[in-house]
């Protein structure tokens, strides 16, 4: 007996260690196998919106706001670090919804995954980290188009890129415990872009300080990841003058959804497969 | 020594006991059936067996582990080919192998000449870049059966492998699955079809309604369980109860079904003389040896596929 089973001990060291790499690499596959799709929309779209915001909606802003622009600084400048944040929140509302509900039910690789030695835990993790890579690279190549025309510096504005991968997680993970416990489509998904992040992107203190919106409104603003990601990105971008303590609860209020929702993701990832 | 030993097993969900109490030992290179209606109880009973569900109570060692403490370890060890293929549609034939080695941790050039081997097996080399979702079932099934060899397991474990497979396609895949218990694979298997279990099963456990009814070879349980001719006559469905009634004393024993009246005897010739002797006009009638699916019948008073 002892052979086969110290056989078994050494075979899953490997998995154990590594699994969740394991399971970003199939995606990382997956999204190879859409390669050129995916490419053209991670430089194509920041083109459109440098083109719609900057200069369409700039030019506008800037006759209402006079020379002093948005923040202190040019309605361009402004918005870039919001967009790089928005841009990772999208890639966390596509991956974090359709495709989870994929990996359960309608292209179960979830299941085969977790019949390999790999946990739910590392099941979900992988998600995880695929997402955070492929956040992190869009905003890397949206970083750089919006550094090439001018609206962002190439060395403080760099930061804005981790910011919002993490940006994206605190939005994401809360996500994806909700997609994971999702049995059926009856359209929530939908409802969820329309309902919840396409609002979230414009009224998020994104494309217009989170001032401007009415004073009852503005603590839905406060729950906003995107709020907390856009300002703290502004900060490291700009330097828009923000207090110190402000700074901290934005960071702090990133890094507890995504604790959180991670941890109510894996509870729900380990209860779907092990059931 | 054993590869998977099993006591008491117990798996509820809530009030319903899907698995209530199943006991058996799997020895290296055997090849063990779990046989039973839908239901029974045999998918719930591998999904333990394959460490991605925990039991409710009972022991059980998979490899000489636990599943709940050494779950990725036995995991390792294992081929499985569930239900529902579920094989990434988004990949092609041989990514899909590829992909899947990797969970093991394989070296990407160990799991890449190991997929050239496994498709050649399978045979699908023809396929390999082709997508998945243009492949039969039949080839589907193959794929997810290569897939499960993609680490080289100790046991595989094999839930319905032809179930909605047509006739030539399953002959394909028991060839195959002959093969690797040829080359002293360990085979667990779930099946609804006699000739299954008949065809690949040294020994095989027979379970209804979460339980185990009887356990041995094919063979055996026909001879226990069963005599070795079957007689069956059909009287038309209005006469078949009221023919019974006279055939009483023939054979061993009878079995009445809706369609047909079942005569158990060691010489299903000579009862056949004997029905008609007593005056007794069959519509048609047919000898053959007993099967499992008698076996059954007699355990639970049903049959397999209802």
């Amino acid at each position: 007996m002892s052979s086969v089973t110290d056989e078994a001990m050494r075979a899953g060291q490997a998995p154990r260690r590594f699994g969740a790499l394991y399971v970003a690499e199939h995606h990382v596959r997956i999204w190879r196998s859409y390669l050129g799709v995916n490419v053209v929309s991670a430089i194509g779209t920041p083109l459109l919106y440098l083109l719609a915001f900057g200069i369409g909606l700039g030019v506008l802003v800037g006759a209402g706001t006079g020379p002093g622009g948005v923040d202190g600084v040019d309605y361009f400048v402004f918005v870039a670090p919001a967009l790089i944040a928005t841009a990772a929140v999208t890639i966390a509302s596509d991956e974090f919804t359709y495709p989870v509900m994929m990996g359960f039910k309608w292209n179960p690789i979830y299941l085969g995954m977790h019949a390999a030695p790999i946990s739910p835990r590392q099941v979900a993790g992988g998600i995880v980290l695929f997402v955070s890579l492929r956040a992190f690279a869009t905003c890397l190549v949206y970083f750089l188009v919006v550094a090439a025309f001018g609206a962002i510096p190439l060395a403080t504005g760099v930061l804005t890129v981790p910011i919002a991968t993490l940006t994206a997680l605190a939005f994401g993970a809360p996500l994806l415990a909700y997609s994971a416990a999702q049995r059926e489509d009856k359209g929530q998904f939908a409802v969820v872009q329309r309902v919840l992040v396409l609002p979230l992107t414009l009224f998020s203190g994104t494309l217009f300080p989170l001032e401007q919106l009415p004073v009852v409104l503005q603590p839905l603003g406060w729950l906003s990841p995107l709020w907390h990601g856009s300002e703290l990105g502004r900060v490291v971008a700009y330097g828009a003058d923000r207090p110190a303590w402000l700074v901290l609860v934005h960071l702090l209020t990133l890094v507890v959804f995504a604790l959180v929702g991670w941890l109510i993701a894996v509870r729900i990832v380990t209860r779907r497969l092990e059931s | 020594m054993t590869i998977i030993s099993a006591t008491g097993l117990v798996k509820r969900y809530g009030e319903v006991a899907a698995v209530d109490g199943v006991s058996f030992e799997v020895a290296p290179g055997e090849s063990f059936g779990l046989l039973g209606p839908n239901g029974a109880g045999k998918s719930t009973t591998m999904r333990m067996i394959g460490a991605v569900s925990t039991r409710t109570s009972g022991e059980l060692r998979v490899l000489g582990l636990d599943p709940d403490q050494h779950g990725p370890e036995i995991r390792s060890r294992l081929g499985v080919v569930p239900q529902q293929d579920n094989l990434d549609t988004e990949l092609r034939v041989r990514e899909n192998l590829i992909t899947y080695g990797r969970y093991f941790g394989l070296p990407r050039r160990l799991v890449a000449s190991r997929a050239d081997e496994l498709l050649e097996f399978a045979q699908l080399a023809d396929r390999a870049s082709a997508k998945v979702d243009e492949l039969s079932g039949g080839m589907k099934r193959r794929l997810t059966i290569a897939r499960a060899l993609i680490n080289d397991p100790r046991m595989l474990l094999l839930d319905e492998p032809t179930t909605g497979l047509d006739p030539q396609a399953r002959h394909i895949l028991w060839d195959r699955l002959f093969r690797l218990k040829e080359q002293g694979t360990t085979l667990l298997l779930t099946t609804h079809y006699m000739d299954e279990a008949e065809q690949l099963c040294d020994r095989l456990v027979v379970v209804d309604h979460g339980r185990i009814m009887a356990e041995g070879t094919p063979a055996s349980l026909i001879r226990e369980y069963s005599t070795r001719e079957v007689l069956e006559v059909r009287f038309g469905s209005e006469h078949n109860a009221v023919a019974a009634g006279r055939l009483a004393g023939i054979g061993d024993r009878l079995e009445v079904l809706p369609d047909r009246v079942l005569v158990y005897a060691s010489d299903g010739e000579a009862a056949l003389v004997e029905v008609t002797a007593r005056g007794l006009q069959p519509l048609t009638s047919l000898v053959r040896r007993s099967s499992l699916e008698d076996v059954f019948l007699r355990l639970t008073g049903r049959s397999l596929i209802e």
